[in-house]
């Protein structure tokens, strides 16, 4: 044996303080305590010993190999924090690589809040053809030729009996010649009126809603409108219920909100009035269940319909209906 | 439909200052008030003034120059009334007002002389019938007050937004009714006290329906010695009321009527009627009728004419005739009371364009029981003019208009759709409160007949929406319906689309919605083949503008728009797409196919010039892996790109356009746009797009994911490189490779192409990458290298390829 366990332990923390850099922390380690180490040989030696030297000594050495890996440690970590310190710095402030998402149109997201609150309260979609006949787009729905309900809506013509929908309540008949009560649905898309200045476009969005059951009331349309509206504005929208007119519902009415602008004090966007339509809607009128085939003895139902672009403009703030269509990216990219 | 306050005052005591709480209630039964506003609103420039001193006007005879004081200071006024002196209290109008016969006062200079305002006559401020000098005020009047409060002027008027089922209130009588139910009181009719003890009537005229089912009621009556001229200032005051221009004593007493009852009536001057006689048939072909407005319109029999002896002499509930209308000289009128079809009313109207105060009413429903009063009403007027007869007696033709006697209303049905407990004598307060005659038939039953000017009640649910809104919507308790928990299953193409939108807006795609109709020319800028299907479209028989003329067969017309449209906004760099429908028209009245389709556009950068890097343009392999990791992310396989064959796609650049397959099914297309198509679309830089159609793609989609075990032995890749033929689709080399069933190949990818240099012209190099792995064992090098080297030796010989030297 040449070299004590202590000279070895000294000389290892020697090669340790002098190392500068954590390679040569890695290499020392392999060195003394690596399968063919020093340490390791010398642990191997040990049965060369006199018997009676072999304990202390083979204790001291064990002790070492365990402060030589604690140092080594030790050391790497103090190298590796020196070293970062020392490292250059990035300008963290320069722009990052970002990854641009693009953005939905504002009115596929009102279309969407609409659709996902009424899917809560038990509606399914459903969808119909937008070049539309002239009996589900108004005869079917108690609105026949020749009568003044049709000048309500300036409807484009594509020959006398086909339109382009004035309204997603042509879907109403479709679905309820197909299904039974109950039926649940609402109908959004696109409609079509000849029609164009700062609220209208000839086309926009509306979402359609309709549900037939026994027992349905006008207390059940109160109820599920309410909701609606709490959802899409707020809990405090006060909101009220007047007596209007359509051929196809009745007792008819028209929801009005209190003027997201001016809180009621009156305004522009409200013409003064404080409140805001939201809303057509009303009970099922007996003659389009009669349309379909339905016992009107038996079932009664709510309908209602709304102006996706007039809800966008009152949550977003938009004054000017062309915007939608206009596809300004300044103006999608803000949504 | 205007109503004022003072007129309404007629037939119902109305409280003036609760005017807002009127308007409210109207709206909240129905009756839906847009504006309320002070019909004196005009007088607001109008001030109580004092002649201090008249000067003679040094250019003109007749006029004189007068400082007035109108309290704040002391203006110049030009004025000719022979009627002025100094210290005369008077209404002074300043600039800017605008007088009811429609004029506005101008500031300026009379023959030369400065003119601050205007000392104006009763007539000229609507306040009377006296034209002949200055309006004299009282000399107590606060000098500089405003004229309206000076006086207490103030009338309200509303604006009335009615609905098409209430023709009933297109009248003063028909608001005054309603305010009448909300306040629980009746209101009170106007009377008439026509003698009639002899029938002098008929032997001076006839009345001849030949078409009773287009007027199933005409009534008249002869009133003669007219002398035309201006009506009273109270009948000219309740028309201004209004808004209407008073005309003369004849016409403005047809008008009042009009809006008094909502009855439409007509003045013939007697003496131009041939035979002194009425006949109302239909229109004979290709007969020509001259209108009140002197408009020529041609006739077709569906129209009905009122005709004298030989002639017609109105267009039926719409327009009175040229021929014989009531003019100067008028001396005998016969006053037309009657009812027309609606339907009859509103055809002719719409064919002829003509819409009148009279059509308007007739085609939503006169009241049939109301005719005889509205010509009594009339001509009792009539005959308080001045020397004027009304002749004895009154023809009245009247074939009887259907009456479908009472409506059974059961209560218990009645509360079940409202959602309400109103008990049966609750109902009855309610319909009685709108002259409805109700009488018990039952514990729960009603026999309801409304009244005759109720052309709108025919059903129950007629009558439960009367007593909803009477009762007031916001007072009927809200609820909430039970249903039960089921649901029906989605269409696929509604979620595939909110799928595939959300996708692309990862993408960094911004979506866009144009327009569903184009310009028909746009098939053109496409450059359309003329046996595309594209170019069928859809024409509107009455589009806005060209632009939005035919229903679009492609979403690319829009696409390319919206970027021009940013383009000239300086955004040149877009990632834009739209999920929407396509209209391929059929035959006539059969439904166009509406296909929705998604179609993608970028232009511009793939990189924006930054810190790290330079631009980079977009190209055709952007927009391709837009559409390969789209397809991905449904999980679409067998996806292949293949050259599109010239031709077949005349809006994308030859050699630039991939057809998508699927299994050999085209499912859409990408490439670059057309250069002559740009142009057309005024575009100066490149553009790619992609289009898919979402029925085939949601056709393809897996209905269920089967998950697959993760691999529990080591892959092995070697590489290929072989140089083939330029022409050579590149992906035939993976698809050979597929094909030879491999079952040890994982993965393959093509990781480099390469021309020139050491490569032979006419030739490519191309080189793959394969993953080897086996699911039972580690794959060994020799086995590896045995199929890499078959499948290798396949390339060479399949595509008369090399190996690089």
């Amino acid at each position: 044996m040449t070299k004590t366990i202590e000279q070895i332990y000294e000389e290892a923390f020697k090669e340790i303080k002098s190392a500068t850099d954590s390679e040569s922390i890695k290499a020392l380690s392999i060195r003394y305590l690596g399968r063919k180490g020093i340490i390791t040989h010398f642990l191997r030696n040990i049965s060369n010993l006199p018997p009676e030297k072999r304990p202390e000594v083979g204790k001291r050495a064990n002790e070492v190999k365990k402060s030589l890996d604690k140092a080594f440690k030790l050391a790497l970590k103090r190298l590796e924090t020196e070293s970062l310190q020392k490292d250059y710095k990035i300008d963290v402030s320069l722009p990052g690589r970002t990854i641009q998402q693009g953005s939905l149109h504002p009115i596929t997201q009102i279309t969407w809040q609409i659709c996902e609150i009424l899917e809560k309260i038990g509606f399914d979609i459903a969808e119909g053809p937008e070049v539309e006949t002239d009996h589900y787009n108004f005869e079917a729905l108690n609105i026949p030729k020749n009568h003044p309900a049709r000048d309500m809506q300036d409807t484009f013509y594509v020959s006398d009996n086909v339109v382009l929908r004035t309204h997603t309540s042509s879907i109403q008949v479709r679905i309820m010649e197909k299904l039974r009560p109950p039926v649940r649905i609402i109908a959004p898309g696109k409609v079509y009126r000849c029609d164009s200045d700062l609220t209208h476009t000839p086309m926009f969005h509306q979402v359609e809603g309709l549900m037939v059951d026994e027992g349905i009331s006008f207390g059940d349309l109160k109820g599920i409108l309410t909701t609606f509206i709490h959802h899409i504005f707020d809990k405090k929208t006060a909101l009220r219920f007047r007596p209007s007119f359509f051929p196809f519902t009745e007792p008819s009415a028209e929801v009005d909100i209190l003027c997201v602008m001016c809180r009621g004090k009156g305004c522009r966007v409200c013409s003064h009035t404080g409140w805001l339509e939201i809303i057509g809607a009303g009970m099922v009128h007996p003659a389009v269940f009669e349309n379909v085939g339905y016992d009107t003895t038996r079932y009664t139902g709510l309908a209602f319909g709304m102006g996706v672009e007039r809800i966008a403009m009152l949550k977003y703030g938009i004054d000017d209906i062309r915007k939608f269509f206009e596809n300004d990216l300044r103006f999608l990219r803000q949504f | 439909m205007k109503v004022s306050l003072s007129w309404l005052n007629d037939y119902i005591p109305i409280d003036k200052e609760s005017y807002s709480s009127i308007a409210n209630s109207l709206t909240m039964v129905g009756l839906e008030v847009d504006s309320v506003t002070d019909r004196y609103d005009y007088l607001d420039s109008v001030v109580v003034g004092r002649i201090l001193n008249i000067k003679a006007h040094p250019n003109a005879e007749k006029l004189k120059v007068c400082d007035v004081d109108i309290g704040s200071r002391v203006i110049r006024v030009v004025c000719g009334a022979p009627n002025i002196y100094e210290d005369m209290v008077a209404p002074v109008a300043l600039q800017g007002t605008r007088f009811p016969e429609g004029y506005v006062l101008e500031k300026g200079r009379i023959r030369n002389e400065l003119s601050e305002g205007m000392l104006c006559s009763e007539a000229e401020l609507g306040l009377g019938t006296d034209r002949s000098g200055v309006m004299i005020l009282d000399q107590k009047q606060l000098i500089g007050n405003k004229l309206a409060k000076a006086l207490e002027l103030s009338d309200m008027v509303f604006e009335i937004d009615l609905t098409p089922n209430r023709p009933d209130c297109l009248s003063i009588i028909g608001i005054a009714r309603e305010i009448a139910a909300l306040q629980q009181t009746r209101i009170k009719y106007p009377e008439t006290s026509l003698s009639d003890s002899s029938d002098k009537i008929s032997d001076l005229t006839s009345i001849t329906i030949k078409a009773p089912d287009l007027c199933p009621r005409y009534s008249a009556r002869l009133v003669f010695d007219i002398n035309i001229a201006p009506s009273p200032f109270w009948l000219q005051d309740r028309l201004m009321s209004v808004g209407l221009r008073p005309i003369n004593n004849i016409v403005d007493i047809t008008n009042f009527v009009l809006m008094e009852t909502g009855q439409p009536l007509h003045a013939f001057d007697f003496d131009r009627l041939s035979d002194h006689r009425i006949v109302v048939r239909q229109a004979k072909k290709g007969e020509t009728f001259i209108t009140l407005d002197k408009k020529e319109h041609l006739l077709t029999p569906d129209m009905l004419m009122i005709c004298d002896g030989e002639k017609p002499v109105a267009l039926a509930g719409i327009m009175g005739g040229h021929n014989s209308e009531v003019t100067e000289s008028t001396n005998r009128v016969l006053i037309e009371s009657a009812y027309f079809t609606p339907v009859g009313i509103r055809k002719t109207s719409k064919k002829l364009g003509i819409s009148s105060e009279s059509s308007h009413r007739f085609e939503r429903g006169v009241d049939p029981e109301g005719i005889i009063t509205a010509l009594n009403r009339a001509a009792q007027l009539m005959s308080e003019i001045d020397g004027s007869s009304l002749i004895e007696g009154i023809i009245d033709k009247y074939s009887k208009i259907s009456n479908a006697g009472p409506i059974t209303l059961n209560v218990g049905h009645t509360n079940r759709l409202l959602g309400t407990g109103f008990d049966q004598g609750e109902i009855k307060n309610l319909l009685k409160s709108i002259e409805f005659n109700v009488e018990k038939t039952g514990n729960d039953e009603l026999a309801v007949v409304p009244p005759s000017f109720r052309v709108d009640i025919a059903r129950p649910v007629d009558l439960m929406e009367e007593i909803a809104r009477l009762s007031g919507y916001n007072n009927i308790p809200t609820t909430y319906p039970l249903i039960p928990a089921k649901a029906r299953h989605p269409e696929k193409q509604l979620g595939l689309r909110n799928r595939l939108k959300r996708i692309m807006t990862g993408f960094g795609f911004t979506e866009t919605i144009n327009y569903s109709f184009i310009n028909r020319l746009s098939c053109d800028s496409l450059r359309l083949e003329s046996a595309d299907q594209r170019r069928n479209m859809v024409d509107i028989l009455n589009p806005l503008t060209e632009e939005q003329a035919v229903m679009r067969t492609s979403l690319i017309p829009g696409l390319l728009e919206t970027i021009h449209r940013n383009i000239a906004q300086q955004i040149k760099s877009l990632r834009l797409f739209e999920v929407g429908k396509i209209y391929i028209g059929r035959e006539k009245d059969n439904l166009p196919e509406e296909i929705e389709m998604l179609a993608g556009i970028w232009t511009g950068s793939r990189t924006n010039a930054s810190w790290y890097s330079k631009e980079i343009g977009c190209d055709f392999f952007d927009i391709k892996g837009v559409v390969e990791g789209l397809l991905n992310r449904v999980k679409i396989d067998h996806i292949k790109f293949t050259c599109m064959p010239d031709n077949s796609c005349t809006y994308t650049r030859p050699g630039h356009t991939a057809q998508i397959l699927q299994q050999k099914n085209p499912i859409g297309l990408a490439g670059e746009i057309h250069p002559q198509v740009l142009r057309n679309f005024d575009l100066k830089q490149a553009a790619f797009i992609f289009e898919l159609d979402l029925k085939a793609i949601s056709d393809l989609i897996p209905e269920t994911i089967r998950s697959k075990p993760i691999p529990k032995f080591p892959s092995i890749s070697r590489d290929i490189t072989i140089i083939i033929d330029k022409d050579l689709e590149s992906s035939k080399l993976p698809e050979t490779i597929r094909k030879s069933g491999e079952e040890l190949i994982e993965n393959l990818y093509l990781f480099d192409v390469f021309e020139g240099d050491t490569i032979p012209q006419n030739k490519k190099s191309i080189s793959l990458r394969i993953t080897y792995r086996s699911k039972h064992k580690t794959l060994e090098d020799d086995e590896v290298n045995y199929i890499h080297k078959n499948i290798t030796d396949r390339l060479l010989k399949e595509f008369d390829a090399l190996l690089p030297t």
